[in-house]
């Protein structure tokens, strides 16, 4: 584990431990602390399992009154908290501090209302973002947002993390599909933003909250927008054999003025990995490859699949697989879904990066990845998510090997700083948490950074909530570890990532 | 000169005190002078929506007219970055050469607010985050601004977002500045994501329903899958004294018949997917024996257009409001609201557009308090000769008031930046 620097630890308050677990059970019953070390193990990481700490006291607070009467005690004794959805996250979003109340929200676990005529749902944020889906598909509707981890991660999580998803080019992000909240500040105070209406008046407070990482306010109830399902979906699988070819042919499909519902692309490494994993029938001779999912009614989708190839055979692509049922479009994505076990196959440790960047610079950004792993000495592979430009690269080593992890660092901090030199950002869609803030003023200036800590400090002055998270704490662009997998034993194998 | 306009003008000031800095650097300097010495602005671009919001008492005006221009627009990468007072119709016409727009739907106040057509600036259109029938499709103004930078109330330069549309990088305040109005930052460049225009568009238009069969016919629309990108219901004019019978007059349209109120629904795409898309909507809306008629889509465009632009509510001498509330909810308002206002319904009974008569500030917060019963809120966009002032333009609460003051001054901490143009105390 790479050292990690977080705020001081209040020892004195770690002292009086006792006290603070006798003041909590004042407020929420007994069963929902969790104080002794043997307890509070299980939720000493989230997914960025590289930093683990266990919190003083864990707690299920069961409705939105003891939320805010825990953190109106917090406050006023000056607790750290730190919310925690599903535990998910892959930025160390909700890594607990040693001094820290960690506050669970899995026992938010119900749909409050389904409301057809408005086309919303409201639910708790402990709801995984599949269920909301599996609530309304029986009436052909869902939740368009689909991070890979959809079948696990709740939708407070989602939030607060903004989630994406690979349909995010033409449905959005969380940000674009949420119509209220109902929050808590670290005060106690409970609000709701937005409701079942579009936008809501005055400072889009929803869209603040939405993506701040747990760092503003606890959100206790949610109402997101459900759409109805497209008419018919297709898929085409196409290979190139250059990576440029694949790079041209993603921004001739845009240009051409199709907005593709999904588009993959993955790199000559994932490809052959992927397809040793679920067999999914992808062309292993390529040097790159995309998945062009494309949504609409009957004809619509047939004219764009038609369009799309023609596109591709423009770009000399080597093949085109255009899927015939649903059976075979499901196998189509079952590759670039494994591709984390897949990696986990291929090396005994490996880092996922999460970088955005415009999608005309792909060719540039992979060549300097290429350059990079020969610099380091280390094996990269890369999947990307085409249509929204964010990139997915899998740095793997071996953590035995002497100084491996420092350098897998370095490596990850070099290919973030390249993505945002092309005008890309450092993270598009796991989040800044600790991993990735001392990269932060790579990005931004200081009035930049500043701004946003004044934002915080004026929604928590004492910055309790979920502090050491997002912004620079050793206020230089130090390394800090990403996604770290050893021998694919990640947080949670079963889950599907990115 | 109408009272409203007397209230606007800035009567307060002398001939000096209209600043025009050429870029972002002077925009700094001149807020860094003024915050140091505590002089309250007003920021302009080309003024089109200056009449929205409280009018300012301010002893300056900070004219951003000068910061326009195209800084970088690529096609392929969905996205146009421009100086924040680039005109939106400059803007529309660069894309229109790539054929595409700001799918958004920018809105037309200028028939409202001055008689004449004038979408005004990218920063105004980012500050009042109102959008077009577009919305409940594609999202309002703040889903399509992927960053920006400008200058906050101590005069230091701030910037968020970027050019890409998956960014999850420190608190998105590019949502935060749309719909702020001017109050957290002087806007001096904006990067909006872009899309592709449809190929061709067709309205569907059914004559003659009455709102509650209207409504139900709009909401079947929307939730089918035949991806529909309007849908309002434009009711016949109240016979009441005050109100300019103009709808038969805005709408002319050789297609269109005026046969009692009119429920349209847009589709666009490609002209297959067009096609196919009315058929289904005729079946599945069981609409086969209603009085129909479709805009083919030159007509369709011309209608949408004249829809978005307000127009006819352009002689109005009435206060103008704004309501948005869940569509569920949209029938009972205007059974609590009596038939005394010229109204229409857009995003599928999710927005309304009211001009109503002799309305006094009593009638104004009574309204209120029904829109706010049922969970949605009401904005006041033009005031009237009758009513030229109000209290609260905008709908707010204690709770999100208090945040909202904290939030401003995170910004603009001696309030020199619109003050008071959303809400007394802001």
């Amino acid at each position: 584990m790479t050292k990690l620097t977080m705020p001081k630890i209040d020892r004195k308050l770690i002292s009086k431990k006792t006290d603070v677990v006798a003041n909590l059970k004042k407020i929420i019953r007994t069963e929902n602390i969790l104080d002794h070390e043997d307890q509070t193990r299980p939720f000493e990481t989230d997914a960025l399992s590289a930093y683990k700490q266990k919190p003083l006291v864990v707690v299920f607070p069961e409705n939105t009154k003891e939320v805010s009467k825990i953190l109106a005690y917090c406050n006023q004794e000056r607790i750290k908290v730190v919310p925690r959805g599903a535990g998910t996250g892959l930025s160390g979003g909700a890594l607990p501090l040693a001094d820290s109340i960690l506050l669970c929200l899995s026992k938010f676990n119900k749909i409050i209302n389904i409301d057809y005529k408005n086309r919303c749902v409201v639910a708790q944020p402990g709801v995984t973002n599949l269920s909301i889906t599996q609530a309304v598909e029986d009436r052909g509707f869902y939740y368009a947002p689909d991070p890979s981890s959809q079948i696990a991660c709740s939708i407070g999580g989602n939030v607060a993390e903004n989630s994406g998803g690979v349909h995010s080019l033409k449905y959005g992000t969380t940000t674009n599909n949420l119509l209220g909240v109902q929050v808590v500040f670290i005060d106690g105070t409970i609000i709701r933003f937005g409701g079942k209406t579009y936008d809501s008046e005055g400072y889009d407070l929803l869209g603040l909250i939405t993506g701040s990482e747990g760092l503003l306010c606890v959100i206790t109830e949610v109402t997101v927008k459900i759409l109805t399902k497209p008419q018919a979906v297709k898929a085409a699988l196409i290979g190139f054999s250059t990576i440029e070819d694949g790079g041209r042919c993603v921004s001739d499909i845009i240009a051409s003025g199709i907005i593709p519902a999904g588009m993959e692309m993955m790199d000559k490494a994932l490809i052959h990995a992927t397809d040793n994993f679920v067999k999914a029938g992808y062309p292993r001779d390529a040097e790159s490859m995309l998945i062009v999912e494309l949504d609409g009614t009957e004809n619509e989708v047939d004219e764009l699949i038609e369009r799309v190839s023609k596109i591709a055979k423009k770009n000399k692509s080597s093949s085109i697989k255009i899927s015939k049922n649903e059976k075979q479009r499901l196998k189509f994505w079952a590759g670039r879904k494994a591709a984390f076990p897949a990696c986990g196959d291929m090396a005994p440790d490996y880092y996922c990066m999460d970088g955005t960047i415009p999608r005309g610079k792909l060719a540039e950004v992979l060549k300097e990845i290429g350059r990079l792993s020969k610099k380091y000495n280390l094996p990269v592979a890369n999947a990307f998510h085409a249509g929204d430009g964010n990139l997915h690269p899998l740095i793997m080593y071996d953590a035995n090997e002497k100084n491996s992890l420092e350098k897998t660092e370095k490596f990850g901090a070099d290919i973030l700083k390249c993505c945002v030199k092309v005008g890309g950002v450092l993270t598009g869609e796991h989040g800044v948490g600790v991993e990735k803030r001392e990269l932060m003023c790579e990005m931004f200036s200081n009035n930049d950074i500043q701004q946003q800590i004044k934002i915080k400090k004026a929604l928590d002055a004492s910055s309790l909530l979920n502090p050491g998270k997002v912004y620079p704490i050793l206020r230089k662009c130090a390394e800090e570890g990403r996604v770290h997998v050893h021998r694919g034993n990640t947080k949670f194998p079963d889950i599907p990532r990115f | 000169m109408s009272i409203e306009e007397t209230q606007n003008f800035p009567t307060f000031q002398d001939s000096d005190s209209i600043e025009y800095p050429k870029n972002e650097k002077e925009v700094s300097n001149f807020i860094r002078k003024f915050y140091k010495s505590n002089i309250p602005i007003e920021l302009v671009g080309s003024g089109s929506k200056k009449k929205i919001g409280k009018p300012l008492q301010c002893s300056k005006t900070l004219n951003l007219s000068k910061l326009n221009g195209i800084v970088e627009y690529l096609p392929e990468e969905l996205y146009i970055k421009i100086k924040a007072s680039t005109s939106i119709k400059q803007i529309e016409e660069e894309l229109k050469k790539n054929k595409q727009q700001l799918a958004f739907e920018p809105i037309d106040f200028g028939y409202l607010l001055n008689g004449k057509s004038d979408y005004g600036t990218a920063a105004g259109q980012v500050a009042c985050n109102i959008s077009g029938p577009r919305r409940f499709k594609v999202g309002s103004v703040r889903d399509h601004v992927l960053g920006f930078r400008g200058v906050n109330g101590k005069g230091e330069i701030i910037k968020s977002g970027g050019v890409v549309v998956k960014n999850v990088t420190g608190y998105d305040l590019s949502k935060l500045i749309c719909g702020s109005y001017g109050t957290l930052v002087a806007l001096t460049e904006i990067t909006f994501k872009v899309l592709p225009a449809p190929e061709e568009s067709k309205t569907l238009i059914i004559h003659n329903q009455k709102i509650e069969s209207a409504t139900h016919l709009l909401e079947k629309a929307i939730s089918s899958s035949n991806d529909i990108s309007g849908a309002i219901f434009l009711p016949k004019e109240p016979e009441v004294p005050g109100c300019v019978m103009n709808i038969e007059k805005t709408f002319k349209l050789n297609d269109l018949k005026h046969e009692g109120s009119i429920t349209a629904i847009r589709i666009e795409g490609s002209k297959n997917s067009i096609n196919q898309r009315i058929k289904n909507l005729i079946n599945e809306l069981k609409i086969i024996n209603f009085n129909i008629s479709i805009l083919e889509t030159h007509q369709s465009e011309i209608f949408w257009n004249k829809v978005k632009s307000l127009e006819f509510f352009s002689f109005s001498k009435n206060s103008i409001l704004r309501i948005v509330i869940p569509p569920s909810e949209c029938v009972k308002l205007i059974y609590q609201l009596s038939n005394k206002y010229k109204y229409y319904l857009d995003w599928g009974g999710a927005l309304m557009w009211m001009e109503a008569f002799e309305l006094s500030e009593e009638m104004f917060e009574s309204i209120r308090k029904k829109v706010v019963k049922l969970g949605g809120y009401v904005t006041m966009i033009k005031n009237s000769d009758y009513l030229p002032h109000v209290e609260e333009v905008f709908t707010i609460n204690r709770d999100r008031f208090n945040v909202s003051q904290n939030i401003k001054k995170s910004f603009d901490p001696k309030r020199i930046l619109n003050p008071g143009k959303m809400y007394t105390g802001i």
